[in-house]
Protein backbone atom coordinates (compact mmCIF):
# COMPACT_ATOMS: atom_id res chain seq x y z
CA UNK A 1 0.00 0.00 0.00
CA UNK A 2 2.78 2.33 0.92
CA UNK A 3 4.50 1.38 -2.30
CA UNK A 4 1.38 2.06 -4.35
CA UNK A 5 0.96 5.40 -2.63
CA UNK A 6 4.52 6.42 -3.38
CA UNK A 7 4.10 5.44 -7.03
CA UNK A 8 0.92 7.54 -7.16
CA UNK A 9 2.72 10.44 -5.56
CA UNK A 10 5.57 10.10 -7.93
CA UNK A 11 3.25 10.03 -10.94
CA UNK A 12 1.42 13.07 -9.72
CA UNK A 13 4.69 14.86 -9.20
CA UNK A 14 5.95 13.78 -12.60
CA UNK A 15 2.74 14.91 -14.28
CA UNK A 16 3.01 18.24 -12.57
CA UNK A 17 6.56 18.70 -13.84
CA UNK A 18 5.53 17.60 -17.33
CA UNK A 19 2.61 19.99 -17.30
CA UNK A 20 4.99 22.85 -16.61
CA UNK A 21 7.06 21.84 -19.59
CA UNK A 22 4.26 21.57 -22.10
CA UNK A 23 4.67 24.68 -24.24
CA UNK A 24 1.65 26.80 -25.06
CA UNK A 25 0.01 25.44 -28.20
CA UNK A 26 -0.37 28.89 -29.70
CA UNK A 27 3.36 29.41 -29.46
CA UNK A 28 4.04 26.00 -31.03
CA UNK A 29 1.68 26.71 -33.93
CA UNK A 30 3.11 30.16 -34.61
CA UNK A 31 6.62 28.80 -34.18
CA UNK A 32 5.99 26.16 -36.80
CA UNK A 33 4.95 28.85 -39.28
CA UNK A 34 8.20 30.74 -38.66
CA UNK A 35 10.16 27.48 -38.90
CA UNK A 36 8.71 26.62 -42.30
CA UNK A 37 9.46 30.10 -43.64
CA UNK A 38 12.92 30.65 -42.17
CA UNK A 39 14.49 27.38 -41.06
CA UNK A 40 13.23 24.41 -43.05
CA UNK A 41 15.47 25.01 -46.08
CA UNK A 42 18.64 24.29 -44.14
CA UNK A 43 17.53 22.38 -41.05
CA UNK A 44 14.93 20.28 -42.94
CA UNK A 45 11.42 19.27 -41.98
CA UNK A 46 12.56 16.62 -39.53
CA UNK A 47 15.05 18.95 -37.86
CA UNK A 48 17.77 16.57 -39.03
CA UNK A 49 19.82 19.20 -40.87
CA UNK A 50 22.20 18.36 -43.72
CA UNK A 51 25.33 16.33 -42.93
CA UNK A 52 28.43 18.52 -42.63
CA UNK A 53 26.59 21.60 -43.93
CA UNK A 54 23.70 22.54 -41.67
CA UNK A 55 23.57 21.16 -38.12
CA UNK A 56 20.60 19.13 -36.88
CA UNK A 57 18.25 20.69 -34.36
CA UNK A 58 16.61 17.44 -33.36
CA UNK A 59 18.57 16.00 -30.47
CA UNK A 60 21.06 18.87 -30.48
CA UNK A 61 22.40 19.56 -27.00
CA UNK A 62 22.55 23.33 -27.56
CA UNK A 63 18.92 23.45 -28.69
CA UNK A 64 17.58 21.59 -25.68
CA UNK A 65 20.07 22.93 -23.20
CA UNK A 66 19.63 25.45 -20.45
CA UNK A 67 21.69 28.15 -22.17
CA UNK A 68 18.73 29.98 -23.60
CA UNK A 69 20.70 33.20 -24.05
CA UNK A 70 23.12 31.58 -26.48
CA UNK A 71 20.26 30.06 -28.43
CA UNK A 72 18.46 33.40 -28.72
CA UNK A 73 21.74 35.03 -29.81
CA UNK A 74 22.14 32.52 -32.66
CA UNK A 75 18.75 33.52 -34.06
CA UNK A 76 19.39 37.25 -33.67
CA UNK A 77 23.05 37.33 -34.75
CA UNK A 78 23.35 34.30 -37.00
CA UNK A 79 26.39 32.06 -36.95
CA UNK A 80 29.46 32.15 -39.15
CA UNK A 81 32.13 30.72 -36.85
CA UNK A 82 33.72 27.34 -37.22
CA UNK A 83 32.48 25.66 -34.07
CA UNK A 84 32.11 22.06 -33.09
CA UNK A 85 28.52 21.04 -32.52
CA UNK A 86 28.05 17.71 -30.78
CA UNK A 87 31.30 16.43 -32.29
CA UNK A 88 30.77 17.64 -35.85
CA UNK A 89 31.66 20.69 -37.91
CA UNK A 90 29.28 22.38 -40.35
CA UNK A 91 30.22 24.52 -43.34
CA UNK A 92 27.27 26.78 -44.11
CA UNK A 93 26.72 30.23 -42.66
CA UNK A 94 23.51 31.03 -40.85
CA UNK A 95 22.10 34.48 -41.48
CA UNK A 96 20.89 36.64 -38.59
CA UNK A 97 17.12 36.75 -38.19
CA UNK A 98 16.99 39.98 -36.20
CA UNK A 99 14.01 41.16 -38.22
CA UNK A 100 11.79 38.63 -36.44
CA UNK A 101 9.82 40.08 -33.51
CA UNK A 102 10.61 39.03 -29.94
CA UNK A 103 7.45 36.92 -30.00
CA UNK A 104 8.40 35.24 -33.29
CA UNK A 105 11.88 34.36 -32.00
CA UNK A 106 10.33 33.01 -28.80
CA UNK A 107 7.80 30.99 -30.79
CA UNK A 108 10.27 29.44 -33.20
CA UNK A 109 12.67 28.53 -30.39
CA UNK A 110 9.83 27.06 -28.36
CA UNK A 111 8.87 25.09 -31.46
CA UNK A 112 12.33 23.64 -32.13
CA UNK A 113 12.86 22.90 -28.42
CA UNK A 114 9.66 20.84 -28.39
CA UNK A 115 9.52 19.19 -31.80
CA UNK A 116 10.73 15.79 -33.01
CA UNK A 117 12.48 14.18 -30.03
CA UNK A 118 13.22 17.47 -28.31
CA UNK A 119 11.62 18.26 -24.96
CA UNK A 120 12.74 21.48 -23.34
CA UNK A 121 11.16 24.50 -21.73
CA UNK A 122 9.44 27.25 -23.68
CA UNK A 123 11.15 30.54 -24.39
CA UNK A 124 9.28 33.76 -23.77
CA UNK A 125 9.22 37.05 -25.66
CA UNK A 126 10.53 38.74 -22.50
CA UNK A 127 13.63 36.53 -22.56
CA UNK A 128 14.23 37.42 -26.21
CA UNK A 129 13.71 41.10 -25.50
CA UNK A 130 16.28 41.02 -22.73
CA UNK A 131 18.91 39.33 -24.93
CA UNK A 132 18.20 41.66 -27.84
CA UNK A 133 18.67 44.71 -25.62
CA UNK A 134 22.17 43.56 -24.73
CA UNK A 135 23.12 42.93 -28.37
CA UNK A 136 22.21 46.44 -29.49
CA UNK B 1 22.83 -24.10 -62.83
CA UNK B 2 23.98 -23.82 -66.43
CA UNK B 3 22.87 -20.19 -66.40
CA UNK B 4 24.80 -19.39 -63.25
CA UNK B 5 27.94 -21.05 -64.56
CA UNK B 6 27.62 -18.96 -67.72
CA UNK B 7 27.16 -15.85 -65.60
CA UNK B 8 30.18 -16.72 -63.54
CA UNK B 9 32.34 -17.23 -66.61
CA UNK B 10 31.16 -14.00 -68.14
CA UNK B 11 32.09 -12.05 -65.05
CA UNK B 12 35.43 -13.77 -64.90
CA UNK B 13 36.12 -12.82 -68.49
CA UNK B 14 34.89 -9.27 -68.18
CA UNK B 15 36.76 -8.71 -64.96
CA UNK B 16 39.95 -10.04 -66.47
CA UNK B 17 42.85 -8.12 -64.97
CA UNK B 18 44.41 -6.29 -67.86
CA UNK B 19 47.61 -5.34 -66.08
CA UNK B 20 50.58 -7.59 -65.60
CA UNK B 21 51.33 -7.97 -61.93
CA UNK B 22 54.83 -7.46 -60.67
CA UNK B 23 55.49 -11.18 -60.36
CA UNK B 24 53.35 -12.58 -63.13
CA UNK B 25 54.12 -11.34 -66.59
CA UNK B 26 51.07 -12.88 -68.17
CA UNK B 27 47.46 -11.77 -68.10
CA UNK B 28 45.77 -13.28 -65.15
CA UNK B 29 42.02 -13.64 -65.12
CA UNK B 30 40.26 -12.91 -61.88
CA UNK B 31 36.98 -14.26 -60.70
CA UNK B 32 34.66 -11.72 -59.20
CA UNK B 33 30.95 -11.96 -58.72
CA UNK B 34 28.62 -9.02 -58.24
CA UNK B 35 26.66 -8.73 -55.02
CA UNK B 36 23.43 -10.68 -55.25
CA UNK B 37 21.37 -7.50 -55.21
CA UNK B 38 23.90 -5.47 -57.21
CA UNK B 39 24.80 -3.74 -53.94
CA UNK B 40 21.31 -2.22 -53.94
CA UNK B 41 21.87 -0.35 -57.21
CA UNK B 42 19.61 -0.13 -60.23
CA UNK B 43 21.67 -0.29 -63.41
CA UNK B 44 21.11 -0.58 -67.16
CA UNK B 45 20.82 -4.08 -68.60
CA UNK B 46 24.07 -6.00 -68.59
CA UNK B 47 25.62 -4.01 -65.74
CA UNK B 48 26.06 -5.26 -62.21
CA UNK B 49 27.71 -4.00 -59.05
CA UNK B 50 29.39 -4.96 -55.85
CA UNK B 51 30.54 -3.17 -52.72
CA UNK B 52 34.33 -3.20 -52.67
CA UNK B 53 34.38 -1.80 -49.14
CA UNK B 54 32.05 -0.41 -46.52
CA UNK B 55 32.33 1.91 -43.54
CA UNK B 56 35.28 3.85 -44.94
CA UNK B 57 34.07 7.09 -43.40
CA UNK B 58 33.57 10.23 -45.40
CA UNK B 59 34.93 8.87 -48.65
CA UNK B 60 35.16 11.89 -50.93
CA UNK B 61 37.12 11.44 -54.17
CA UNK B 62 38.89 8.22 -55.17
CA UNK B 63 41.69 7.15 -57.47
CA UNK B 64 42.53 3.64 -58.71
CA UNK B 65 46.08 2.63 -59.62
CA UNK B 66 47.16 0.30 -62.43
CA UNK B 67 46.99 -2.64 -60.04
CA UNK B 68 43.34 -1.92 -59.25
CA UNK B 69 44.08 -0.73 -55.72
CA UNK B 70 42.04 2.21 -54.50
CA UNK B 71 43.09 5.44 -52.78
CA UNK B 72 40.26 7.16 -50.93
CA UNK B 73 40.46 10.79 -49.76
CA UNK B 74 38.60 11.35 -46.52
CA UNK B 75 36.89 14.47 -45.27
CA UNK B 76 37.36 13.30 -41.71
CA UNK B 77 40.14 11.08 -40.41
CA UNK B 78 39.50 7.39 -39.99
CA UNK B 79 41.80 5.72 -37.47
CA UNK B 80 43.99 8.78 -37.67
CA UNK B 81 44.37 8.74 -41.45
CA UNK B 82 43.15 11.15 -44.12
CA UNK B 83 43.78 8.76 -47.03
CA UNK B 84 42.72 5.13 -47.12
CA UNK B 85 44.48 2.57 -49.32
CA UNK B 86 42.32 -0.41 -50.27
CA UNK B 87 43.77 -3.59 -51.73
CA UNK B 88 42.05 -6.72 -52.95
CA UNK B 89 44.77 -9.30 -52.45
CA UNK B 90 42.68 -12.39 -53.10
CA UNK B 91 41.15 -10.83 -56.21
CA UNK B 92 37.56 -11.51 -55.30
CA UNK B 93 36.68 -7.88 -55.97
CA UNK B 94 36.33 -7.00 -52.28
CA UNK B 95 39.12 -5.08 -50.58
CA UNK B 96 40.19 -6.91 -47.45
CA UNK B 97 43.52 -5.15 -47.02
CA UNK B 98 42.89 -1.70 -45.56
CA UNK B 99 45.61 0.72 -44.55
CA UNK B 100 45.96 4.45 -44.36
CA UNK B 101 48.22 7.48 -44.21
CA UNK B 102 48.10 11.26 -44.47
CA UNK B 103 47.47 13.59 -41.55
CA UNK B 104 45.12 15.94 -43.38
CA UNK B 105 41.50 15.74 -44.49
CA UNK B 106 40.02 16.92 -47.77
CA UNK B 107 38.36 15.91 -51.02
CA UNK B 108 40.67 15.85 -54.05
CA UNK B 109 42.72 12.85 -55.15
CA UNK B 110 44.14 11.77 -58.52
CA UNK B 111 46.79 9.52 -60.00
CA UNK B 112 48.82 10.95 -62.85
CA UNK B 113 52.10 9.93 -64.46
CA UNK B 114 53.46 7.99 -61.53
CA UNK B 115 52.28 10.31 -58.78
CA UNK B 116 49.37 10.33 -56.37
CA UNK B 117 48.02 13.85 -55.87
CA UNK B 118 45.79 14.65 -52.88
CA UNK B 119 44.37 17.85 -51.45
CA UNK B 120 43.41 19.21 -48.09
CA UNK B 121 41.04 22.17 -48.03
CA UNK B 122 44.11 24.48 -48.12
CA UNK B 123 46.94 22.66 -49.90
CA UNK B 124 47.76 20.12 -52.59
CA UNK B 125 50.32 17.36 -52.03
CA UNK B 126 51.82 14.62 -54.14
CA UNK B 127 53.46 11.26 -53.48
CA UNK B 128 55.68 9.25 -55.81
CA UNK B 129 54.21 5.86 -56.65
CA UNK B 130 56.50 2.86 -57.01
CA UNK B 131 56.13 0.24 -59.72
CA UNK B 132 53.50 -1.50 -57.63
CA UNK B 133 51.42 1.66 -57.51
CA UNK B 134 52.21 2.11 -53.82
CA UNK B 135 53.13 5.25 -51.94
CA UNK B 136 56.52 4.91 -50.26
CA UNK B 137 57.03 8.32 -48.68
CA UNK B 138 53.69 8.19 -46.88
CA UNK B 139 54.59 10.68 -44.17
CA UNK B 140 56.57 13.14 -46.26
CA UNK B 141 54.54 14.18 -49.27
CA UNK B 142 55.77 16.96 -51.51
CA UNK B 143 53.64 20.07 -51.05
CA UNK B 144 52.81 21.33 -54.51
CA UNK B 145 50.39 24.15 -53.71
CA UNK B 146 49.98 25.96 -50.40
CA UNK B 147 47.68 28.48 -48.79
CA UNK B 148 44.49 28.31 -50.83
CA UNK B 149 41.43 30.07 -49.46
CA UNK B 150 39.45 27.96 -47.02
CA UNK B 151 36.56 29.66 -45.31
CA UNK B 152 34.44 26.63 -44.44
CA UNK B 153 31.89 27.03 -47.20
CA UNK B 154 32.71 25.25 -50.49
CA UNK B 155 36.18 24.42 -49.20
CA UNK B 156 36.74 21.21 -51.24
CA UNK B 157 39.83 21.53 -53.42
CA UNK B 158 38.94 19.09 -56.19
CA UNK B 159 41.75 18.44 -58.66
CA UNK B 160 42.43 17.12 -62.14
CA UNK B 161 45.52 17.09 -64.39
CA UNK B 162 46.16 17.53 -68.10
CA UNK B 163 48.88 15.81 -70.12
CA UNK B 164 50.91 18.99 -70.38
CA UNK B 165 52.25 19.24 -66.85
CA UNK B 166 49.41 21.22 -65.28
CA UNK B 167 47.09 20.63 -62.38
CA UNK B 168 43.67 22.29 -62.08
CA UNK B 169 42.24 23.10 -58.68
CA UNK B 170 38.72 24.10 -57.76
CA UNK B 171 38.68 27.00 -55.33
CA UNK B 172 35.03 27.29 -54.39
CA UNK B 173 33.42 30.59 -53.44
CA UNK B 174 33.04 30.99 -49.69
CA UNK B 175 29.56 32.37 -50.20
CA UNK B 176 26.21 31.44 -51.66
CA UNK B 177 25.70 34.37 -54.00
CA UNK B 178 28.24 37.03 -52.96
CA UNK B 179 25.67 38.95 -50.94
CA UNK B 180 26.93 41.69 -48.66
CA UNK B 181 25.60 39.46 -45.89
CA UNK B 182 25.80 35.81 -46.88
CA UNK B 183 22.44 34.02 -46.99
CA UNK B 184 20.60 36.99 -45.48
CA UNK B 185 17.16 37.66 -46.98
CA UNK B 186 17.19 40.66 -49.30
CA UNK B 187 20.90 41.41 -48.93
CA UNK B 188 22.22 42.61 -52.28
CA UNK B 189 25.27 41.36 -54.15
CA UNK B 190 28.68 43.00 -53.90
CA UNK B 191 29.63 44.49 -57.25
CA UNK B 192 32.17 43.59 -58.39
CA UNK B 193 32.20 40.45 -56.29
CA UNK B 194 35.51 40.59 -54.34
CA UNK B 195 35.52 36.84 -53.76
CA UNK B 196 36.42 36.21 -57.40
CA UNK B 197 39.99 37.44 -56.88
CA UNK B 198 40.91 34.35 -54.91
CA UNK B 199 37.99 31.92 -55.25
CA UNK B 200 34.91 31.12 -57.32
CA UNK B 201 36.96 29.61 -60.11
CA UNK B 202 39.46 27.03 -61.27
CA UNK B 203 43.17 27.77 -60.87
CA UNK B 204 45.95 26.21 -62.92
CA UNK B 205 49.31 25.33 -61.35
CA UNK B 206 52.34 23.29 -62.40
CA UNK B 207 51.99 19.66 -61.44
CA UNK B 208 55.66 19.24 -60.51
CA UNK B 209 56.72 22.48 -58.82
CA UNK B 210 56.78 22.52 -55.01
CA UNK B 211 55.34 25.21 -52.76
CA UNK B 212 53.36 27.14 -55.33
CA UNK B 213 50.97 29.80 -54.06
CA UNK B 214 48.37 32.03 -55.71
CA UNK B 215 51.26 34.08 -57.11
CA UNK B 216 52.40 31.09 -59.17
CA UNK B 217 48.95 30.05 -60.34
CA UNK B 218 46.73 31.21 -63.14
CA UNK B 219 43.04 31.87 -62.68
CA UNK B 220 42.10 29.55 -65.51
CA UNK B 221 38.35 30.20 -65.35
CA UNK B 222 36.16 32.35 -63.13
CA UNK B 223 32.51 32.82 -62.24
CA UNK B 224 32.28 29.21 -61.08
CA UNK B 225 30.66 29.02 -57.66
CA UNK B 226 31.94 25.59 -56.68
CA UNK B 227 32.97 22.86 -59.11
CA UNK B 228 33.43 19.80 -56.97
CA UNK B 229 33.45 17.71 -60.15
CA UNK B 230 36.11 18.35 -62.78
CA UNK B 231 37.97 16.19 -65.29
CA UNK B 232 40.32 16.66 -68.18
CA UNK B 233 38.94 15.36 -71.46
CA UNK B 234 41.96 13.69 -73.03
CA UNK B 235 40.17 13.18 -76.33
CA UNK B 236 39.90 16.92 -77.00
CA UNK B 237 42.32 18.31 -74.39
CA UNK B 238 39.65 20.36 -72.67
CA UNK B 239 38.76 20.93 -69.06
CA UNK B 240 35.19 20.10 -68.11
CA UNK B 241 33.64 21.06 -64.78
CA UNK B 242 30.32 20.54 -63.02
CA UNK B 243 29.09 23.47 -60.95
CA UNK B 244 26.94 23.51 -57.84
CA UNK B 245 24.40 26.26 -58.53
CA UNK B 246 23.37 28.81 -55.93
CA UNK B 247 20.89 28.06 -53.12
CA UNK B 248 17.86 29.62 -51.46
CA UNK B 249 16.22 31.80 -54.11
CA UNK B 250 12.95 31.46 -52.18
CA UNK B 251 14.35 32.35 -48.74
CA UNK B 252 16.43 35.26 -49.95
CA UNK B 253 14.05 36.76 -52.52
CA UNK B 254 10.57 35.46 -51.74
CA UNK B 255 8.91 38.17 -53.81
CA UNK B 256 10.30 36.59 -56.97
CA UNK B 257 10.56 32.88 -56.10
CA UNK B 258 8.26 30.49 -54.24
CA UNK B 259 9.25 27.10 -52.83
CA UNK B 260 8.51 25.33 -56.09
CA UNK B 261 10.54 27.79 -58.16
CA UNK B 262 13.45 27.38 -55.77
CA UNK B 263 13.24 23.61 -56.00
CA UNK B 264 13.61 23.82 -59.79
CA UNK B 265 16.07 26.73 -60.08
CA UNK B 266 18.80 27.24 -60.94
CA UNK B 267 20.14 24.40 -63.06
CA UNK B 268 23.21 22.49 -62.03
CA UNK B 269 25.56 22.96 -64.96
CA UNK B 270 28.42 21.34 -66.82
CA UNK B 271 30.86 23.56 -68.72
CA UNK B 272 33.54 22.95 -71.29
CA UNK B 273 36.18 25.38 -70.09
CA UNK B 274 38.67 27.35 -72.13
CA UNK B 275 41.27 29.46 -70.43
CA UNK B 276 39.80 32.83 -69.47
CA UNK B 277 36.18 31.71 -69.43
CA UNK B 278 33.70 33.39 -67.09
CA UNK B 279 30.63 31.35 -66.20
CA UNK B 280 28.94 34.29 -64.53
CA UNK B 281 28.55 33.46 -60.84
CA UNK B 282 27.37 35.37 -58.83
CA UNK B 283 25.83 37.74 -61.37
CA UNK B 284 23.78 35.18 -63.28
CA UNK B 285 22.37 31.70 -63.06
CA UNK B 286 21.17 29.28 -65.71
CA UNK B 287 17.39 28.79 -65.84
CA UNK B 288 16.78 25.37 -67.38
CA UNK B 289 13.08 26.06 -67.94
CA UNK B 290 13.61 29.26 -69.91
CA UNK B 291 16.86 27.75 -71.21
CA UNK B 292 18.90 30.90 -70.73
CA UNK B 293 21.04 32.85 -68.33
CA UNK B 294 19.05 35.00 -65.92
CA UNK B 295 20.27 37.95 -63.84
CA UNK B 296 20.61 36.97 -60.17
CA UNK B 297 18.18 38.77 -57.82
CA UNK B 298 21.15 40.02 -55.78
CA UNK B 299 22.15 42.01 -58.89
CA UNK B 300 18.76 43.38 -59.84
CA UNK B 301 17.16 40.30 -61.36
CA UNK B 302 13.54 39.33 -60.90
CA UNK B 303 13.52 35.82 -62.31
CA UNK B 304 13.04 37.12 -65.87
CA UNK B 305 15.63 39.82 -66.57
CA UNK B 306 18.60 38.74 -68.62
CA UNK B 307 22.14 39.99 -68.08
CA UNK B 308 23.60 42.64 -70.34
CA UNK B 309 27.07 41.07 -70.22
CA UNK B 310 27.79 37.78 -71.91
CA UNK B 311 28.90 34.72 -70.00
CA UNK B 312 29.82 31.15 -70.75
CA UNK B 313 26.88 28.95 -71.71
CA UNK B 314 26.68 25.52 -70.08
CA UNK B 315 27.46 22.44 -72.14
CA UNK B 316 24.61 20.69 -70.33
CA UNK B 317 22.09 21.56 -67.62
CA UNK B 318 20.65 19.32 -64.91
CA UNK B 319 17.88 19.74 -62.33
CA UNK B 320 18.56 22.15 -59.49
CA UNK B 321 20.50 21.50 -56.31
CA UNK B 322 21.48 17.88 -57.09
CA UNK B 323 25.15 18.63 -56.32
CA UNK B 324 27.38 17.15 -59.05
CA UNK B 325 30.33 16.07 -56.90
CA UNK B 326 32.39 14.15 -59.44
CA UNK B 327 32.93 14.09 -63.20
CA UNK B 328 34.71 11.32 -65.08
CA UNK B 329 35.29 10.80 -68.79
CA UNK B 330 35.11 7.08 -69.44
CA UNK B 331 38.01 5.85 -71.55
CA UNK B 332 37.77 2.13 -70.80
CA UNK B 333 36.84 -0.76 -73.03
CA UNK B 334 34.82 -2.86 -70.60
CA UNK B 335 31.55 -0.96 -71.06
CA UNK B 336 29.66 -0.93 -74.40
CA UNK B 337 31.05 1.39 -77.07
CA UNK B 338 28.48 4.15 -76.54
CA UNK B 339 29.95 4.85 -73.11
CA UNK B 340 33.46 5.44 -74.41
CA UNK B 341 34.52 9.08 -74.08
CA UNK B 342 31.18 9.96 -72.50
CA UNK B 343 30.91 11.51 -69.06
CA UNK B 344 29.75 10.02 -65.80
CA UNK B 345 28.63 12.45 -63.11
CA UNK B 346 28.08 11.55 -59.45
CA UNK B 347 25.23 13.57 -57.98
CA UNK B 348 25.57 13.83 -54.22
CA UNK B 349 21.86 14.66 -53.87
CA UNK B 350 20.10 17.87 -52.94
CA UNK B 351 19.11 19.50 -49.67
CA UNK B 352 17.85 22.84 -50.91
CA UNK B 353 14.66 21.53 -52.52
CA UNK B 354 12.94 21.38 -49.10
CA UNK B 355 10.04 21.47 -48.40
CA UNK B 356 9.73 19.58 -51.71
CA UNK B 357 11.31 16.10 -51.89
CA UNK B 358 15.05 15.98 -52.52
CA UNK B 359 16.59 14.84 -55.84
CA UNK B 360 19.80 13.31 -57.09
CA UNK B 361 21.65 10.62 -55.15
CA UNK B 362 22.56 8.89 -58.40
CA UNK B 363 25.23 8.59 -61.11
CA UNK B 364 24.35 10.06 -64.48
CA UNK B 365 25.75 9.32 -67.92
CA UNK B 366 26.10 12.03 -70.57
CA UNK B 367 26.80 10.67 -74.08
CA UNK B 368 29.55 12.54 -75.95
CA UNK B 369 30.48 12.64 -79.61
CA UNK B 370 33.66 14.32 -80.80
CA UNK B 371 34.16 15.92 -77.42
CA UNK B 372 30.69 17.49 -77.22
CA UNK B 373 27.71 16.23 -75.24
CA UNK B 374 24.96 14.87 -77.44
CA UNK B 375 21.30 14.35 -76.73
CA UNK B 376 20.45 14.39 -73.10
CA UNK B 377 21.65 12.93 -69.83
CA UNK B 378 20.37 9.67 -68.38
CA UNK B 379 20.41 8.14 -64.92
CA UNK B 380 23.01 5.37 -65.03
CA UNK B 381 23.19 4.08 -61.47
CA UNK B 382 20.37 4.71 -59.03
CA UNK B 383 19.30 3.37 -55.67
CA UNK B 384 22.13 4.81 -53.56
CA UNK B 385 19.72 6.60 -51.22
CA UNK B 386 17.97 3.35 -50.31
CA UNK B 387 14.58 5.08 -50.18
CA UNK B 388 11.96 5.77 -52.84
CA UNK B 389 11.49 9.43 -51.94
CA UNK B 390 14.02 11.46 -50.01
CA UNK B 391 12.14 13.84 -47.74
CA UNK B 392 14.91 14.19 -45.19
CA UNK B 393 18.65 13.77 -45.49
CA UNK B 394 18.73 11.54 -42.41
CA UNK B 395 16.86 8.82 -44.29
CA UNK B 396 19.55 8.59 -46.98
CA UNK B 397 21.92 5.61 -47.00
CA UNK B 398 24.60 6.38 -49.57
CA UNK B 399 25.52 9.64 -51.29
CA UNK B 400 27.63 9.34 -54.47
CA UNK B 401 30.65 11.62 -54.18
CA UNK B 402 33.64 10.32 -56.12
CA UNK B 403 34.25 8.44 -59.38
CA UNK B 404 37.23 6.52 -60.70
CA UNK B 405 37.95 4.15 -63.54
CA UNK B 406 39.80 0.92 -62.86
CA UNK B 407 42.49 -0.49 -65.14
CA UNK B 408 39.99 -3.05 -66.45
CA UNK B 409 37.41 -0.37 -67.19
CA UNK B 410 35.29 -0.90 -64.08
CA UNK B 411 33.64 2.22 -62.70
CA UNK B 412 34.13 2.93 -58.99
CA UNK B 413 31.79 5.16 -56.98
CA UNK B 414 32.52 6.41 -53.47
CA UNK B 415 29.90 7.37 -50.90
CA UNK B 416 30.76 9.93 -48.22
CA UNK B 417 27.72 9.23 -46.07
CA UNK B 418 28.30 5.62 -45.03
CA UNK B 419 31.71 5.16 -46.57
CA UNK B 420 30.86 2.51 -49.16
CA UNK B 421 32.94 2.00 -52.30
CA UNK B 422 30.93 0.56 -55.19
CA UNK B 423 32.33 -1.10 -58.30
CA UNK B 424 30.16 -1.26 -61.40
CA UNK B 425 31.01 -3.86 -64.04
CA UNK B 426 29.53 -4.83 -67.37
CA UNK B 427 28.47 -8.42 -67.95
CA UNK B 428 26.34 -8.09 -71.04
CA UNK B 429 27.21 -9.38 -74.46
Amino acid sequence: MLRLLSICCFSLFFQAVSAQKIPPSGSMQRGKTVYITRCVACHQQDGGGVPHMNPPLDGASAVQGKYKVKLIQVILKGMTDRVEIDGEYYSNNMAPHADLTDQQVADVLTYIRNSWSNKAGAITAEEVKSVRAKIK
Amino acid sequence: MYKSICLFLLVAIVACDSTASDTLQHRKSITILPDSNNAGLKLPNGFSALKVAENMGRARHIAVNQQGDIYVKLERKLNGNGIIYLRDLDKDGRAENVSGFGNYVGTGIAIHKGYLYASSDDDVFRYKLNEKGEVENKEVPEKIIAGLINRRQHASKSITLDNNGNIYVNIGAYSNSCQEKDRQPGSMGMNPCPILDSAGGVWQFKANVPNQTYANGIRYATGLRNVVGLDWNTQTNKLFVTQHGRDQLNNLFPKFYDDKANAELPAETMYEINQGDNAGWPYVYFDNQQNKLILAPEYGGDGQKEPTSTYKQPAMAFPAHMAPNALLFYTGNQFPARYKNGAFIAFHGSWNRAPLPQEGFYVVFVPFENGKPTGTWEVFANGFSGVQVVNNLRSVQHRPCGLAQGPDGSLYVSDDNKGAIFRIIYQGK
